[in-house]
């Protein structure tokens, strides 16, 4: 949108007389900003729309002369969606800078050349003439005596983190919570989520994908049945909803501005390396001031493990599972040239013989391959031995129905690239990686990988195997990171 | 390295010695994205340039299908439209892109079909036709920012005549054939230009009526030939 400025009103386009000199918003010096005029009666339906909030005029159910009216009187301000940087750009939204993440078109909005955002563009296009409206309101607190309805009980390990993270939440501060995959993190943050409603804080859990959403949020409306709580994902009906509890992946979270007294983001690790900058500017842009960040994850990259060693990070561990078994390790196999066995159309022997153990057995099993064009090969060699197996990766349209047909046992093998090395639990299964040699496969990434098996009590054990073409640092490093939270937790007393 | 305009992974752009000898541009997408896309290619109608090969027999009449055919036996439509020839299949993959581009806004993926969309426009037509872009309405384009029409006109590097305004801002997609047939769509703003041959541009063919208005009214207005050319035939 255009707006006219005389040096001290700002008066968007469609509420001039017509006539006047208008610009881009980006264009504008300085946004005037007013004082909060105690005279005017604002609209509460306004103030609760964008409390928290900051969103494009588009996504707005309110006229312009509405709006301006609460501008006018301090109530909302407007400010730049895209600002000038030495190298080129910067969006407000996101915090992209990056030059190859902007172009420019000729904007039919202002009738000029206008340079916009691509990264965060899937979300309504920001770009030099997109003022983002925010409420100057602070969100309203709500206190909730004793919200939580969970009665389970916490193992040792698990209590002593969630006596951790209660703590950071009431001084403010900063807490890497490193859980081991199976610890029951979810049941750790409960305490913590209570204390904070009860001090009226707003609560806030980000995690990068749609399906931890839609897994935790209906656990913690049961854990909170009082508490007002919002799932936000692409497509969620919770959007306009305000609410105390609101769980939301990273990008719903751009849309958010100095609304959250706690801030919890999990599986911090698992943001690819491009999201993780807007990761770190939607999160902070989301807190209040002062505010507490938690972060939850089982994979911490080698930057944060160090910075832990040497007492710069405060963190907290939980070395073992909810069920006291300890982590199954990783074996390590080599299996000589298989890409060129692969292009044959057949596998390595050892490879071969380790699923068909698996099919004798009935045991289900991952195998784990670096990159989508493998997988179909892969794939269509082990039909040759069981018609059911079959392929699955992050792109693939029948992805959530191949993975409930592995979980209901009618896919004995799921051949898959590393999408399914989170989230994903079925007990017992074993699991496998063709080529773990590969860049694709850190150390981040192989634990995880190592994590899906023993998950369920019933059945702690199973078999992890690396098969490879050359060691590399990172399985090695995988290995070690896992034998040292199995010792950690043996020598804190949390195994059977 | 750099970075593929749909997937925005970073890819190492494949050039071969014939490239640098006649100054090829390197592709904007990865070699993955690149291959998503389907050209029509095999045999097609005549008319509309619709591949037999995605359609029953059963529509197909000789050279034609059976939509042109229906085209050609009303009196009204007989001849309004010289041909149409479009770029890609609009499969999954076409949808996909086509919405981020146009209703996501992110007008940069224009660049993706610089090459193919010029390579077949030329293919078929000459360089001394004039184009005529299918506008959007005042608010759409408002919404929008930028006309899908005109940014795939602009690729072509020819003359560009705006002489087309739309009167009906009501959705293509949510009408019956017959309402489409029945809505005027268009009207001309100017009478102040003569032309020999026009191609009208859009992103779209899916049931002709929005090139065939428009065609006629060219047509009425004194232009000879008119064809079309989209992007994509749904």
């Amino acid at each position: 949108m255009r707006f006219m400025y005389d040096g001290t009103n700002l008066v968007p386009e469609p509420l001039t007389a017509g006539g006047e000199k208008v610009v881009p918003i980006s264009r504008v010096a300085t946004i005037p900003i007013y004082e909060l005029n105690p005279h005017f009666s604002p609209s509460s339906e306004l103030l609760s729309f964008l409390a928290g909030r900051q969103l494009l005029l588009d996504e707005l159910s309110f006229s312009l002369d509405q709006l301006h009216a609460h501008y006018e009187n301090g109530y909302v301000s407007y400010q730049k969606g895209v600002v000038p940087t030495e190298q080129g750009h910067r969006c407000m939204r996101c915090g992209n800078d990056a030059p190859h993440f902007f172009a420019s078109f000729f904007c039919a909005r202002c009738e000029t050349v206008c340079t916009y955002c691509r990264k965060c563009v899937t979300m309504g296009r920001v770009s030099e003439c997109t003022p983002l409206v925010v409420s100057n309101v602070p969100p309203e607190r709500v206190v909730y005596p004793h919200p939580l309805a969970w009665t389970g009980t916490l193992s040792k390990a698990q209590q002593r983190a969630a006596d951790a993270v209660v703590q950071a939440i009431e001084r403010r501060a900063e807490l890497l919570v490193w859980a081991v995959c199976g610890a029951g993190k979810t049941e750790v943050l409960f305490p913590s989520i209570q204390r904070a409603l009860e001090l009226g804080d707003r609560v806030c859990l980000a995690t990068p994908r749609t399906d931890v959403v839609l897994e935790l949020a209906p656990r913690l409306k049961q854990a909170f049945p009082s508490v007002s709580t919002i799932a936000l994902y692409g497509g969620s009906e919770d959007r306009k909803k305000e609410a105390s509890l609101v769980i939301t992946t990273t990008h719903q979270l751009l849309r958010f501005y100095r609304a959250f007294d706690v801030m919890i983001i999990d599986e911090v690790d698992a943001f690819p390396y491009s999201v993780e900058p807007m990761l770190a500017y939607a999160a902070e842009k989301a807190r209040t001031k002062p505010s507490a960040l938690i972060y939850l994850t089982a994979t911490p990259n080698e930057n944060w493990q160090r910075e832990m060693k040497q007492g710069k990070r405060s963190a907290v561990t939980i070395p073992a599972r909810y069920h006291g078994y300890p982590l199954p390790v990783p074996t390590f196999a080599w299996c000589g040239n298989w890409r060129k066995k692969v292009n044959r159309g057949t596998l390595p022997t050892n490879v071969l013989a380790w699923v068909e153990k698996r099919l004798q057995e009935k045991k289900q099993a991952f195998l784990f391959v670096p990159h989508v064009e493998l997988l179909e090969k892969v794939a269509a060699i082990l039909q040759r031995f069981d018609r059911r197996i079959v392929g699955v990766h992050a792109e693939d349209k029948a992805r959530k129905e191949k993975v409930q047909s592995f979980r209901d046992g009618n896919i004995p093998l799921l051949v898959t690239t590393t999408i399914l090395e989170r989230g994903v639990t079925v007990p017992n299964i074993d699991v496998a990686v063709l080529g773990a040699e590969d860049d694709v496969f850190t150390e981040g990434a192989l634990v995880q990988i190592a994590g899906r098996v023993g998950r369920s009590a019933q059945y702690p054990g199973g078999d992890v195997r690396f098969f490879h073409f050359g060691k590399t640092k990172a399985m090695v490093k995988a290995k070690r990171h896992i034998c040292d939270m199995n010792d950690e937790a043996r020598k804190r007393g949390l195994l059977w | 390295m750099v970075m593929c305009l749909l997937c925005h992974q970073r890819y190492e752009p494949r050039l071969g010695w014939s490239d640098f000898l006649t100054v090829k541009e390197a592709d904007v997408l990865c070699e993955q994205c690149r291959r998503s896309f389907s050209l029509i290619e095999g045999e097609r109608c005549h008319q509309c340039d619709r591949p037999f090969s995605l359609i029953s027999d059963s529509y197909r009449y000789g050279e034609l299908c059976t939509d042109c055919l229906r085209w050609q036996q009303a009196d009204e439509w007989r001849d309004v439209l010289t041909k149409n020839r479009s770029v890609y299949v609009y499969d999954e993959w076409m949808k996909d892109v086509v919405t981020r581009w146009k209703f996501r806004g992110d007008y940069a993926l224009v660049e993706a079909f610089r090459v193919d969309v010029r390579r077949e426009f030329f293919r078929h037509f000459s360089a001394d036709v004039v184009l005529v872009p299918i506008p959007l309405s005042k608010k759409r384009l408002y919404d929008r920012g930028f006309n899908q029409a005109k940014a795939l006109a602009e690729i072509l590097s020819l003359p560009i005549a705006d002489v087309l305004e739309r009167v009906d801002s009501e959705k293509q997609s949510k009408k019956t054939r017959m309402e489409r047939l029945r809505t005027v769509q268009f009207r001309l703003c100017t009478r102040e230009w003569r032309y020999d041959q026009c191609v009208l541009i859009d992103d779209l063919y899916t049931t002709g009526s929005t090139v065939y208005h428009a065609a006629r009214l060219l047509k009425q207005g004194g232009v000879r030939d008119v064809s079309s050319f989209t992007l994509a035939r749904a």
